[in-house]
């Protein structure tokens, strides 16, 4: 017999990044710079705090919604970093990932044939879970012209106002964009006129540049219509540990709480004991990571310029978004300078609408690759461009 | 503020290029070189040194640590002590520091001979010298801030989203 997929699973395209894999592995001289994950471990006395639960035999399911003293962390942090006041008891669902909350929150507010409005380019699973929830997605590109911000002439233009709910990551991921106060304000009009439900995965809002992250839950009636998603993959470097959680009215965490009692149970235990412990004290590892992740962001923004490709200033989050030169698709000079190089970049295009002619690039990688990677980079420039 | 900036990362690395430095901190190559001189004609940077793994070569290289006691005389202050003592090559480094001695003092040799004569015959002699005790170094793990041994593969995947 064959399994029949359910058509839902079976309109989601294979990972666009997927064919790469197989090109990457025919080298053993390959330099990443297509990987989504810092290349800091987890702050050591995290690390010690996940060990020392399992030594004491930590080992059981938490609450559901997480362990309390971790919601009363999550709170404080949330409120102190970024002005977002919610209550640990209702308000806050601790999740196996922050990719988790994302498909909790479209599993329990999509409808079949919901359309959700997705700012891209984007991280690469928010269109998949739109879909495997019986939704439909619709793309609304931002464009390199308004800095890969959301406006809302590119929103009217793709109809959102129609849709049920609008997603957006910021600072985003691929293009490094961050959205400031000024930014979200019209985007906030706009959600409360058309009465959409809003996702805000922000889950590189540590890893903010130049100002400070706003949320746009902090803007005046936005709190009771949006979803604030974080995590502790990235600024706590704990990508594996699996670690996020959401952030909403009572009613809203408690129907995603509905959906993953049933499914995850709880969060890892052993990930929320090291989750504590990284709030609690990691704040000095976590700033010594930002100033690397800064130094290493001048440096090749800087290259790309001097190698002569247009790039993006990207303020945000671990990825810069240069354009490819003339002659080349994304997709193309991905392949080339992966074969001839050995430089691994993503091509823009998997990230959906106006990533196209554009290649992500991540600098969660020591300088010293980063400047070997550059360096290959431009041999390949100089050649074929 | 950019001086603090560049002196951490010649601490980090200080073969980094003065175009690498202006490329992380945003400043132009000859402010960046200015700043360098400056440190430099200040004192504040002293030297330039390699991190060396010893245990990687196949010359024996001996280092010790050496604890000194000292007995001081009117005459006599710490920084006489440690200017004498400073002066030998063997010596790589020398604090004076607080608790059961006085003295932390690095020495080098190319053998365990070469080093225990190096303190008994030159250091031990000392007058206001009153004890040494002689740690030898066995395996570094760190040294200057920099984790020695292979360190850790980088086993992420080589795309994610």
């Amino acid at each position: 017999m064959t399994f029949e997929l359910a058509e839902r699973v079976q309109t989601v395209p294979p990972s666009g990044i997927r064919r790469f894999f197989e090109i990457a592995e025919e080298r053993d001289d390959v330099i990443s710079l297509g990987v989504g994950e810092p290349d800091f471990s987890t702050p050591w006395t995290a690390r010690d705090a996940a060990i020392a639960s399992l030594e004491q035999g930590k080992t059981s399911y938490t609450a559901n919604r997480g362990k309390r003293e971790l919601r009363e962390a999550i709170a404080d942090y949330a409120a102190d970093r970024f002005a977002l006041g919610y209550g640990p008891a209702e308000e806050i669902i601790v999740t196996a990932g922050a990719s988790e909350a994302v498909d909790l929150a479209f599993r329990a507010f999509v409808d079949p044939g919901d359309t959700v409005a997705i700012a891209q380019p984007s991280y690469i699973s928010y269109e998949p879970g739109v879909i495997f929830a019986g939704g439909e997605p619709l793309a609304v590109p931002t464009r390199e012209e308004d800095e890969f911000r959301l406006t809302v002439d590119a929103l009217e233009t793709a109809g959102a106002a129609d849709a049920e709910m609008l997603v957006l990551c910021y600072p985003n991921n691929p293009t490094g964009a961050i959205m400031r106060e000024e930014d979200l304000e019209p985007i906030a009009e706009f959600a409360r006129e058309h009465d959409l439900i809003v996702l805000s995965d922000e889950i590189y809002a540590e890893l903010t540049y130049e100002g400070e992250h706003t949320s746009i839950a902090t803007l005046p009636g936005m709190r009771e219509r949006t979803i604030v998603f974080n995590g502790f993959s990235k600024a706590h470097a704990m990508t594996g540990l699996r670690l996020g959680y959401a952030l909403g009215p009572a009613d809203a965490i408690g129907a995603m709480n509905k959906i993953h009692q049933y499914t995850m149970l709880s969060a890892p235990t052993t990930a929320q004991y090291a989750a504590l412990e990284a709030l609690d004290s990691c704040d000095d590892e976590v700033r010594e990571m930002i100033d690397q992740y800064d130094r290493r962001r001048r440096f090749v923004l800087s290259r790309f310029r001097e190698i002569g490709m247009n790039v993006f200033e990207a303020k945000g989050a671990f990825y810069c978004f240069p354009e490819v030169p003339e002659g080349f698709t994304a997709e193309e000079f991905a392949e080339d300078v992966l074969r001839e190089q050995g430089v691994a970049v993503v091509p823009g295009d998997v990230f959906g609408a106006g990533g196209d002619g554009h290649l992500r690039v991540s600098y969660a990688t020591g300088l010293p690759e980063l400047r070997e990677a550059m360096n290959r980079i431009e041999a390949f420039v100089d050649e074929h461009a | 503020m950019s001086e603090r900036e560049v002196l951490e990362l010649l601490r980090e690395n200080a073969r980094y290029s003065t175009a690498d430095i202006a490329r992380m901190t945003d400043l132009e190559e000859t402010e960046v070189e200015a700043v360098i001189e400056e440190l430099e004609s200040a004192g504040v940077v002293r030297g330039y040194k390699a991190v060396v793994d010893w245990d990687k070569l196949e010359d024996e290289t001996v280092r010790a640590e050496v604890e000194l006691n000292v007995e001081l005389d009117r005459e006599t202050g710490y920084g006489d002590i440690a200017e004498r003592l400073a002066r030998f090559p063997q010596v790589k480094a020398l604090r004076l520091v607080s608790g059961d001695y006085d003295f932390d003092m690095e020495v080098e040799g190319d053998s365990i001979r070469e080093v225990s004569m190096f303190v008994s015959e030159k250091v031990a002699p000392v007058p206001e010298i009153t004890q040494t005790v002689t740690h030898y170094v066995m395996t570094s793990y760190k040294e200057q801030g920099i984790e020695l041994g292979d360190g850790d593969e980088d086993d992420r995947l080589s795309f994610s989203p």
